[in-house]
């Protein structure tokens, strides 16, 4: 089985999040940069689970610059068996998707796995795009995988109700939470991740579509009105009277 | 400018993002909706209440549930059929499927979980899980536009709009996959991600078998139930109730956090709510400085006086 999962960097969970260049770039300084969690926690995970359980091979594919090489490597420390770097720092989604899509058109991939967003521009886009690309079935924000024959039955988790659903290999599926547990790289497998391949491709697409003009963060609250444990009550008086909404 | 609006139905009926999308595309400009699968003449009738004149309705029963494919030809079809420049969906899971496919298809610029409308040139979503927002230049040309759910306040006035029968060839090539089984399991809640008010349970409740403290005052409220990440790994709650910067993020009106220290990463989920409230036994619990109201003390003691007094509001209302 031939397993692709798509990474992406994102700034670690706890960042403070702050602007240059008049708020027309994100400020890196002192950020640490960490896998896309979804596309790490689950999707690599269950990529990984599954190439232990039925044999084949985990590639990894990341559109980014050379400092993206960091997060591929801890890809191929937990596991993955090759990488493939696009060097390219996307403006948006679908410099990303175009470019996936056209390293992923002739590597006869059974599934191509993404997060189902990233963490620092929460588009969810990717994977879709990715589908249509290659004219492939879709399954979005899964949240189980297991393969059965030449079919995957996957678990969605959406507003309010789960679907299960039997879909055909090849495919694209974005992952989400419950998929998988996050693991933690091993000695043996940080030294093997050296001698791993790590090709850099030039991008065919540089086109960007919808890329962010400029950056604000949001108006700070002006303080916590505080009520006392004993007047509890009073709360739902202000937020009916004062606040309004219930 | 004329805008497609994919009006989508659940079990015959508009949802409540349908009607967020189709009052904010109407804002945007003249508008026409597409609806797939069964529906009621009347039901598809209500869009009118936005201004919009007129929906194409795909009656075909194999469709109630969604298949990005299949969808994707459909709106794309419609999009054409009337000359669209911009077409509208939630944010949702079947915006999420479909949108991506209908931008690369339909060849247009994607604009994801927008915020409200257009101004100035550049259209508003929020990024870094609700720490920043991020303004997209909004160019002339084809558009792909989701809408963030809870972000427009669909406002009805009179109106009523003609529902006309649109027809696309749907083959088996068009079906992503094969639905096996779908569970309901917001138990009869409204689903968290559309709710306007959510009450939320963290470590501080103790165990699983207090819940009933945070189910009670959401039945009064008519409000969405929800958790931290801990209690959802510890196996409290479900892994679909988690809400936070890996879990799900929400924008209710107002967000009521008990038992909830507030950590940076369940912040970024709950953020974009209008009101949050907090109620911690600990005075120095992080989520204090988030909130626009707080309760120190005992969720065991102040939930069910809270709980009463929501009844009496109701009961007076």
């Amino acid at each position: 089985m031939k397993l692709l999962v798509c990474l992406s960097r994102a700034p670690d969970t706890t960042s403070k999040i702050a602007f240059i260049d008049n708020n027309t770039k994100f400020s890196e300084n002192g950020v640490q940069f960490i896998i896309n969690p979804y596309d790490e926690w689950y999707a690599l995970v269950r990529a990984l689970e599954l190439k232990e359980t039925l044999g084949g091979t985990v590639t990894i594919v990341n559109v980014g610059k050379a400092d993206n090489e960091q997060i591929i490597r801890k890809a191929l420390a937990l596991g993955a068996d090759d990488a493939v770097r696009i060097d390219l720092d996307p403006a948006d989604a679908y410099q990303v998707a175009a470019n996936i899509a056209g390293y992923a058109k002739s590597g006869q991939f059974d599934i191509i796995l993404t997060g189902k967003e990233t963490i620092d521009y929460n588009g969810g886009i990717v994977g879709g795009m990715v589908a249509e690309l290659l004219d492939l079935p879709y399954v979005s924000l899964a949240s189980k995988l297991d393969v059965e024959g030449s079919s995957l039955k996957i678990e969605r988790e959406m507003e309010g109700v789960k679907e299960t659903v039997s879909v055909k290999m090849p495919c694209v599926i974005s992952a989400q939470k419950g998929m998988a547990e996050a693991r933690i790289p091993n000695m043996r497998g940080i030294l093997a991740s050296k001698a791993k391949p790590l090709t850099v491709l030039n991008p065919e697409f540089t086109e960007a579509k919808a890329a962010v003009s400029v950056y604000a963060l949001p108006a700070e609250k002006t303080g916590c009105k505080m009520i006392s444990a004993d007047d509890a009550a009073q709360l739902v008086s202000l937020l009916h009277n004062e606040a309004k909404v219930i | 400018m004329t805008n497609l609006v994919f009006a989508e139905l659940s079990n015959g009926k508009l949802r409540k993002t349908a009607h967020e999308a189709a009052a904010f595309s109407a804002q945007l400009g003249n508008t026409i909706a597409i609806a797939i699968g069964r529906a009621n003449e009347g039901e598809l009738q209500k869009l009118g209440s936005y201004g919009i004149a007129k929906v194409l309705h795909v009656a075909n029963e194999s469709l109630n549930n969604v298949f990005s494919k299949a969808y994707t030809k459909i709106i794309t079809a419609a999009a054409k059929n009337i000359n669209a420049d911009c077409i509208i969906l939630s944010h949702n899971s079947t915006g999420k499927s479909v949108a991506p496919r209908i931008a690369i298809r339909w060849n247009a610029t994607l604009y994801p979980a927008v915020n409200g409308l257009p101004d100035n040139g550049t259209i508003r979503k929020a990024v870094f899980s609700g720490k920043a927002f991020a303004e997209l230049t909004f160019k002339d040309g084809l558009k792909v536009i989701t809408l963030n759910p809870n972000s427009y306040k669909p406002i009805a006035g009179e109106g009523s709009a003609t529902v006309e029968n649109f027809e696309v060839a749907i083959d088996a090539s068009d079906m992503d996959y094969t639905i096996l089984s779908i569970e309901d399991e917001a138990g009869g809640h409204v689903p968290l991600p559309e709710a306007e008010i959510v009450v939320s349970g963290g470590r501080g409740l103790k165990g699983p078998e207090n819940w009933n403290l945070v189910e009670d005052l959401a039945t009064a409220l008519g409000a969405a139930t929800a958790c931290s990440r801990p209690v959802a790994d510890i196996g409290w709650r479900p892994h679909h109730e988690h809400v936070g910067q890996t879990g799900i993020t929400i924008k209710p009106t107002l967000y009521i956090a008990v038992g909830i220290s507030g950590a940076i990463q369940h912040l970024a989920g709950v953020n974009q709510s209008k009101v949050i409230v907090v109620i911690n036994k600990d005075p120095e619990a992080p989520f204090f400085k988030a909130a626009d109201y707080g309760i120190v003390g005992d969720a065991f003691e102040v939930l069910p006086k809270i709980t009463e007094a929501v009844k009496k509001l109701r009961a007076e209302g």
